[in-house]
């Protein structure tokens, strides 16, 4: 069914109306339901980024929260100014140094979206440069070490020091080779 | 010139091809976000900044080619009116979000339609891929070097811990979001799609209509994606998302095949019945539309039904749309008049389809 007020878009929001006890069904899409003021602008509690605002709000009150709620209420990015206070009202980021800024806070929020995940396992762009790639395969390393000793499996964590070992060589070569 | 085949053709030429199990999948879509690294995102940059990365798109890439795809072009929103958006929006070439910012959005499209990549929408790109049928590995190394094609002149947003940096963080990682567009037509008869739905979401994955966010599944239509983009490779993405859909197939076929042992006849009628109203009818309405090109659709699949191509009605499927009603009737028109002129357009269609088997 499309909207019956812009005919462009489908109907999303239905409903009844009783005007003079003469009921008339309404059937309208969420654009017009705002334009119309068929509906509050409450109805965008439901919207994505309300959703996500929702999220930030982690309800412990531990003294780290405590002093990091404290901080959110003076946080601000330098290169497009955009609070923290904003951030969690919009779910959305001003610019990449909002990353930054807001690094201490992003955890909680990431964990909840992305299924416990904070760290990137994909690509990675070419520009950035091969020591990125060779950072997190150091990282990477580093953790199967720790699982090789834990699991006592010393023969793997052996062979996985080495690796460690010659990847961080080549690490070092390229950042010498980046100074000079 | 390619704007006007972008606006009169209903069917993208990518998609005149079947692709694999496209009985079932109908298209696949590889969607990666990225934004530049010192602007500030769409959603607070200023007029002259995105502005800037307009220009950059139309005097880098206006008119180029990479691999197979050629002829990017470079459409300006500003630069085309509200049914104009509407029929790319139709079509899947740009998304509504793009369409409603009109002054500084722009899409840069290849000539067979396959490839899109919208600029300043809430990420300054977002280029998506298209496949028919069943193809995500592909769209995905495809997207890789479309990514690679764009990143030898931009240098991107990008944090070693966070990688690709988006405007919202339902993106960041990845920035991938890839999906298949479904015809379930048994699933949803059947009524077994709706036991299946919660746990595809428990899966990380989401189910949606065939316009995205917010938009219902018309038509049987379903539209599949990946909802998690930090923490998991690109190709671990894609291989979650493909097991569940192989495990869709495999459901749609078997209901299929238990419709057809049990209710043979009755499935019979329901899509000849459907088909006598699309070639018939004088007035119908888009709801009845989707459902009758549907069962039609089935119908073929069946074998009930072999002398019409499918791909008339993935044609019919966009062509029958509000906008590009309107486009092709080249004025307003009136919900009524888009109903009647609905119904002759299916018709004479069909009639053509018919013609051109002699």
């Amino acid at each position: 069914m499309e909207c019956q007020e812009c005919h462009q878009n489908p109907a999303t929001v239905h409903f009844a109306q009783v005007i003079n006890g003469e009921k008339s069904e309404i059937h309208v899409c969420q654009q017009c339901a705002k334009d119309k003021g068929y509906v509050s602008q409450e109805e965008d509690a439901y919207s994505l980024h309300n959703l996500l605002s929702g999220l930030f709000n982690t309800g412990s009150n531990t003294m780290q929260q405590q002093s990091l709620r404290k901080q959110e209420e003076t946080l601000q990015c330098d290169k497009c100014g955009m609070t923290y206070q904003q951030f969690a009202r919009l779910g959305k980021f001003g610019c990449a140094s909002c990353y930054h800024t807001f690094a201490d806070h992003l955890n909680p929020l990431f964990r909840k979206v992305h299924s416990g995940n904070t760290l990137h396992e994909g690509k990675v762009p070419k520009r950035a440069g091969s020591n990125i790639y060779q950072r997190k395969k150091l990282r990477d390393l580093k953790v199967k070490l720790q699982q090789a000793i834990a699991d006592e499996a010393f023969e793997d964590a052996a062979q996985i020091r080495d690796q460690i070992k010659s990847v961080e060589k080549s690490l070092h070569r390229e950042e010498e080779g980046e100074d000079s | 010139m390619s704007l006007e085949q972008f606006m009169n053709e209903a069917i993208s030429p990518w998609l005149k091809d079947d692709g694999p199990d496209s009985d079932i999948v109908m298209s696949s879509r590889v969607r990666l976000a990225r934004n530049f690294e010192d602007t500030p995102f769409p959603l607070i940059a200023e007029e002259e900044q995105m502005d800037n990365i307009l220009s950059f798109f139309k005097n880098e890439f206006n008119h180029q080619s990479y691999n197979q795809y050629k002829d990017f072009e470079f459409v300006r929103m500003a630069d085309l009116n509200s049914t104009e958006k509407q029929v790319l929006v139709e079509k899947h070439l740009i998304s509504p979000h793009l369409a409603d910012k009109s002054k500084y959005g722009a899409s840069l499209i290849s000539k067979n339609e396959q490839v899109s990549i919208m600029v300043n929408e809430e990420d300054h790109i977002r280029a998506q891929l298209y496949f028919p049928g069943f193809q995500l590995e592909k769209a995905l190394q495809e997207a890789f070097e479309l990514d690679d094609w764009l990143e030898t002149k931009i240098n991107y947003a990008f944090d070693e811990n966070r990688g690709y940096l988006t405007s919202c963080p339902t993106n960041v990682g990845t920035g991938l979001r890839a999906s298949v567009m479904m015809h379930l037509p048994a699933l949803a008869l059947t009524r077994k799609i709706n036991r299946m739905l919660p746990a595809i979401n428990q899966l990380g994955l989401v189910v949606r209509g065939i316009y995205g966010e917010g938009s219902e599944a018309i038509g049987n239509i379903f539209q599949i994606s990946n909802q998690i983009t930090l923490g998991r490779s690109e190709e671990d993405i894609i291989e979650d998302l493909k097991g569940v859909v192989e495990k869709l197939i495999e459901h749609e076929r078997h209901a299929r095949t238990i419709l057809l042992d049990q209710s043979s006849l009755e499935l019979e009628d329901r899509v000849f019945r459907s088909y006598g109203i699309l070639q018939h009818s004088r007035i119908i309405e888009s709801k009845e539309t989707a459902k009758c090109l549907s069962d039609v659709r089935l119908g073929i699949d069946l074998g009930f039904i072999n002398n019409i191509s499918k791909s008339i009605l993935n044609e019919l499927v966009v062509l029958t749309q509000p906008a590009f009603l309107q486009q092709y009737a080249k004025k307003m028109l009136t919900p009524n008049e888009r109903d009647v002129f609905r119904a002759s357009l299916i018709r004479e269609r069909f009639t053509m389809e018919q013609k051109e088997e002699y």
